[in-house]
């Protein structure tokens, strides 16, 4: 195995509360890879929405502060599973970087100023780009085989191209790759990157039937048994709004709302307790029990060809 | 010496922020001035005659004219002190405009810095020496470079003026883009109807020689006398023997070859002759798919041919030729249509581009002139057309307009509803740019009688759903979004400059934009001319247009090569190198410096090794004279001595005071 991966990680509010199940098995994938977690001590919000709508520098300073802790541990790259906080960190790094006027000022709010050094990036970047596909995929006890999975990666975790660096922002692949490596078919989901409606779902929530709708019907159109997500809001909308959904359009999707990280795990056979697949409201157990039969059926069809 | 120096005010270009006549009244302190005076437009007739008259009043032996850039109007004056009886060598200009008027606001400074100009000027005029040009032969041949409808143009031009003319074209065709469109407009006339007959006027005319399949090697030479190296590439059939019988294709096994001419919507064999009417129409062999090249066994073709034509041990080959001037006509090439990927293009297989469409209208393409979309072979009801797909576009660095890319579109839609009557078109715009003749009344025909649907807005994603693309994107006038479900996506892809356009310029000596485009000489009153004697510009090559214009292009490009070889002699360029005999000393270093070839070792009467210039290949760099170690070689109308007096113009008054202090 490759010298050890380290990182500082900063898990996000979201992930002590709606999103525990991506938090959980996030931890316990990485765990299974080698890859070393060190927990930002003391880490804050980053704010999230609310904070820069109503104002830039109150924001940055949210995101600077974990940054600065990060720098005080040592460390030089910060990994989070939310794509929100990705964001929020990227943006305050990206501006810092750009307007040392800008740092000067977060850094008035801030009792360690921030220097701006460590390098913030998505797990998922950490898995593709630092591991590599090809360790992941040595990972596999259980393949995903016979899954049909539609990746969606959200609208922010690939842009503004310019601040965040990473994959095609208009057709990302990096889920495709490890989601390929576990053995599940990917199927090409063209709208892969388009909003689901994020947090509309409290003010109008017409707005994330008809965008999240819209998503759904895609995946179902293109058989997918399951959606494969990075994103806790995403999930959220997907998942849980499903019902919400289905009465709105006068639909009946059942579609399962994964985080690529508990589909890693399976594949990985890591137990319930790291998964929690529990807390999906879309039981994951028919296209679980699909791809089981699946695989129960290819396998006898090999011991027939075997014997003849 | 009697010097007379005149100081133009430009209008209120240079009196505007400079004192003219106070530097004027200056230069009659000047050394060996004569006579000084201000003119308010000095290269207007009566600005010229003064010049002249005060030359003769005034018996004056050389002229500074302080005003704008040498490069705009040194012929000008140098011609005016000419008529005055001068040798145009006697003269200097000095660049009080864009050097001084123009760049600073403080009256004052720049009236003292337009003095020192001037000055300057004045030192370098008292060192001047008549010079005399050289006349020599013209090759009256022109090498065309590039066969679509510019280079065509061109070449039958200057071919029907009695020229000799060679005509390279790197596919195995001219006919260039103009050859795959099916119908033009603003009329709808056929393509092929109108641009056929022109290139078999090319096959057929006695004073055209056709390289095909071709690409130019090197260029040597100067305006009148260029020596180009031209390289055949390798066809592996004999085009001497092949009659384009088209038996090897038919035969040939190897079926999935890419077609460029269709763009890649079918597949060819790798034996091909692009279409039926091409010129020449001759066979070639794409070695990435052929069989005999990938496995080493098939020779299909070889036994079928019944000319024996051909010849797979076929290598590169070279013919030199010699030449007077030069066309270069090399076109255009289309944007990638992958590069954005919110609308699937080279994702999706009914997201096609333009030229791809053309293919699909036509009927000697790939589907006969129906219709099909590429996936699954039906008929589309609902076409969405997104115009300026790499054009007018800064992210992708194509900030400029294609230009006919607005009226191609509308074209293609009045041709959608011809083909399928029950059809839809909606086309994604910008603006409508549609400023040729008859050229806006097209485009509104293509809406209100051909009913096609113009939103204007941007489209931010194409992408499938079941049988269709569902086309997201925003219609500005009605602040609100639309979504259309279409059966085939189209993308009006701008124009590029042509694959290895910059490494052509760079043998050609030739400058080109950022983008790649040609540089004309001077982008109004110079426009088929660059800056190197001797080579022209015709069509898309020098800046995306249509065929209109690229044919407007190649006639004027034909006009200057008949016009430059209507003289039986050029003359040559007398600001050459000259060596003193005296002071070389043979040592040969400036032989090697010369990137042009033209300082050769001679011996002299007593048999010791001397330099010598070749005077119409040297381009008068002046690299050599910095390089000489006896300062024996020296640049005419550029000595050291010149140079040297300018420098003590600006700077000895400058050097005293330092050390008086
Ligand atoms: C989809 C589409 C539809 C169009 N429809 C119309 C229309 O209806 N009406 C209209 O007026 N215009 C139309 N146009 C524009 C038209 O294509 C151009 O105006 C025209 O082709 C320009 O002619 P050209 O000779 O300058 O360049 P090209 O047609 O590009 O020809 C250049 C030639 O030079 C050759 N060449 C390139 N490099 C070299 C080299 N280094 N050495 C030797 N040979 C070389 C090429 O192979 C080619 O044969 C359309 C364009 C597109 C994309
Ligand atoms: S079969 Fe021979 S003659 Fe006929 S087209 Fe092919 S190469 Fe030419
Ligand atoms: S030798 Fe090549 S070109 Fe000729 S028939 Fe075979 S595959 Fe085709």
């Amino acid at each position: 195995m490759s010298p050890e991966l380290s990182y500082a990680y900063y898990p996000g509010c979201s992930g002590l509360s709606t999103s525990k199940d991506y938090e959980i098995s996030t931890r316990a994938v990485c765990r299974a890879l080698g890859i070393k977690l060190q927990e930002i001590p003391d880490w804050s919000c980053c704010g999230s929405t609310p904070a820069h709508t109503v104002d830039h520098v109150f924001s940055a300073a949210l995101s600077a502060r974990n940054l600065s802790l990060a720098e005080q541990m040592g460390s030089d790259t910060v990994i989070t599973p939310c794509p929100s906080c990705l964001t929020n960190l990227k943006v305050a790094a990206h501006r810092m970087e750009q307007e040392p006027a800008f740092q000067q000022e977060v850094n008035r709010h801030l009792q360690e100023p921030c220097v701006n050094t460590v390098q913030v990036k998505s797990v998922l970047q950490a898995l593709i780009q630092d591991l590599g596909p090809e360790a992941i995929a040595k990972q596999v006890e259980k393949p995903l085989s016979g899954l049909k999975i539609a990746p969606y990666y959200g609208c922010i975790m690939n842009r503004p191209p310019e601040v965040m660096d990473f994959d095609d922002p208009e057709n990302p692949v990096a889920m495709d790759e490890i989601l390929r490596g576990l053995g599940a078919e990917v199927l090409p989901y063209p709208l892969k990157v388009e909003c689901c409606g994020a947090s509309y779902g409290v003010a109008r929530k017409d707005v994330v039937m008809q965008l999240s709708g819209k998503l759904l019907d895609l995946a179902d159109s293109l058989g997918a048994d399951a959606i494969a997500t990075a994103c806790p809001l995403c999930q959220m909308n997907l998942d849980l709004r499903q019902d919400q959904i289905n009465a709105a359009l006068k639909r009946s999707f059942r579609l399962p709302v994964f985080y690529y990280t508990q589909l890693m795990g399976l594949a990985f056979g890591l137990e319930e307790k790291d998964l929690l697949l529990n807390k999906l409201n879309v039981p994951a157990g028919p296209a679980l029990a699909k791809m089981q039969q699946a695989a129960e059926a290819a396998a006898e069809q090999d011991a027939q060809t075997k014997e003849q | 010496m009697k010097i007379g120096v005149f100081v133009c005010h430009c209008g209120s270009n240079i009196a505007g922020t400079v004192d003219v006549a106070g530097v004027a009244q200056a230069a009659k302190n000047f050394p060996e001035v004569a006579f000084a005076t201000d003119l308010l437009y000095s290269c207007s007739e009566p600005g010229q005659e003064a010049i002249v008259q005060a030359v003769q009043e005034h018996d004056l032996d050389g002229v500074v004219v302080a005003a704008c850039t040498p490069r705009m109007h040194e012929p000008t004056f140098r011609r005016a002190v000419e008529r005055a009886g001068l040798n145009r060598y006697m003269f200097e200009m000095a660049n009080i405009r864009e050097h001084c008027s123009w760049v600073g606001k403080d009256k004052d400074a720049n009236t003292r810095k337009a003095s020192d100009l001037v000055l300057q000027a004045v030192e370098k005029l008292r060192f001047d020496r008549p010079l005399q040009a050289k006349s020599f032969d013209i090759n009256k041949r022109v090498l065309v470079v590039g066969g679509g409808v510019a280079g065509i143009q061109a070449a039958l031009d200057c071919a029907d003026g009695g020229l000799e003319v060679v005509l390279l074209e790197k596919t195995s065709t001219i006919g260039g883009k103009m050859a795959k469109l099916d119908k033009t407009f603003p009329t709808v006339d056929c393509s092929s109807c109108i641009l056929g007959p022109k290139m078999v006027d090319v096959s057929m005319h006695p004073n055209i020689t056709l390289y095909a399949y071709a690409e130019l090697e090197s260029v040597e030479g100067y305006v009148g006398n260029f020596e180009v190296s031209v390289k055949k590439k390798a066809t592996y059939v004999d085009w001497d023997k092949c009659t384009g019988c088209g038996l090897c294709m038919e035969k040939c096994p190897s079926k999935k070859a890419y077609d460029a001419f269709n763009e890649g919507i079918a597949p060819t064999r790798a034996i091909n002759i692009p279409f039926p009417q091409a010129i020449p129409k001759r066979a070639v062999i794409d070695p990435t798919y052929c069989r005999q090249f990938i496995k080493g066994k098939c020779g299909v073709c070889a036994k079928v041919c019944p000319t024996e034509a051909i010849d797979y041990e076929m290598q590169d080959s070279f013919v030199q030729e010699k030449v007077g001037a030069v066309i270069t006509a090399t076109g255009y090439d289309l944007f990638d249509y992958r590069k954005y990927g919110e609308y699937g293009g080279g994702r999706y297989p009914d997201v096609i581009t333009s030229m791809q469409y053309e293919r699909l209208l036509n009927a000697s393409g790939p589907t006969g002139g129906h219709i099909q979309r590429p996936s699954d072979g039906r008929e589309p009801k609902k076409v969405v057309f997104i115009q300026c797909v790499g054009s007018r576009d800064k992210s992708v660095d194509r900030p400029y307009c294609s230009g006919f890319c607005c009226m191609y579109t509308a074209k293609q839609t009045i041709l959608t509803k011809d083909h399928i009557p029950d059809s839809q078109s909606y086309v994604f715009y910008m603006d409508i740019r549609a400023p040729g003749k008859m050229y806006d009344e097209f485009t509104r025909r293509a809406m209100e009688e051909y009913g096609a649907q113009y939103i204007r807005g941007r489209v931010s994603q194409v992408y499938p759903y079941k049988d269709s693309l569902i086309v997201r994107g925003v219609d500005t006038l009605l602040g609100s979004q639309v979504e259309i479900e279409a059966d085939l996506v189209v993308l009006a892809v701008g124009a590029e400059a042509s694959r290895g356009a910059s490494e052509l310029a760079e043998k050609l000596r030739i400058s080109y934009d950022a983008y790649g485009f040609y540089m004309e000489s001077h982008p109004k009153l110079r426009p088929v001319e660059t800056n190197t004697a001797g080579v022209y510009l015709a069509g898309a090559c020098q800046g995306s247009k249509d065929i209109p214009a690229s044919v407007g292009q190649g006639s004027a490009a034909a006009a200057k090569v008949l016009a430059l070889f209507s003289k039986d002699q050029l003359e040559s360029d007398p600001q050459v190198a000259l060596v003193s005999q005296a002071r070389c000393v043979g040592c040969g270093k400036c032989v090697q410096t010369c990137p042009f070839g033209a300082i050769q070792l001679a011996e002299d009467r007593a048999g010791n090794p001397k330099a010598e210039v070749i005077e119409t290949v040297c381009q008068g760099c002046g690299l050599c004279t910095v390089t000489c170690p006896q300062s024996a070689i020296q640049l005419q109308h550029f000595t050291d001595n010149q140079i040297l007096a300018e420098v003590n113009a600006l700077c000895q008054q400058a050097m005293e005071e330092s050390f008086e202090s």
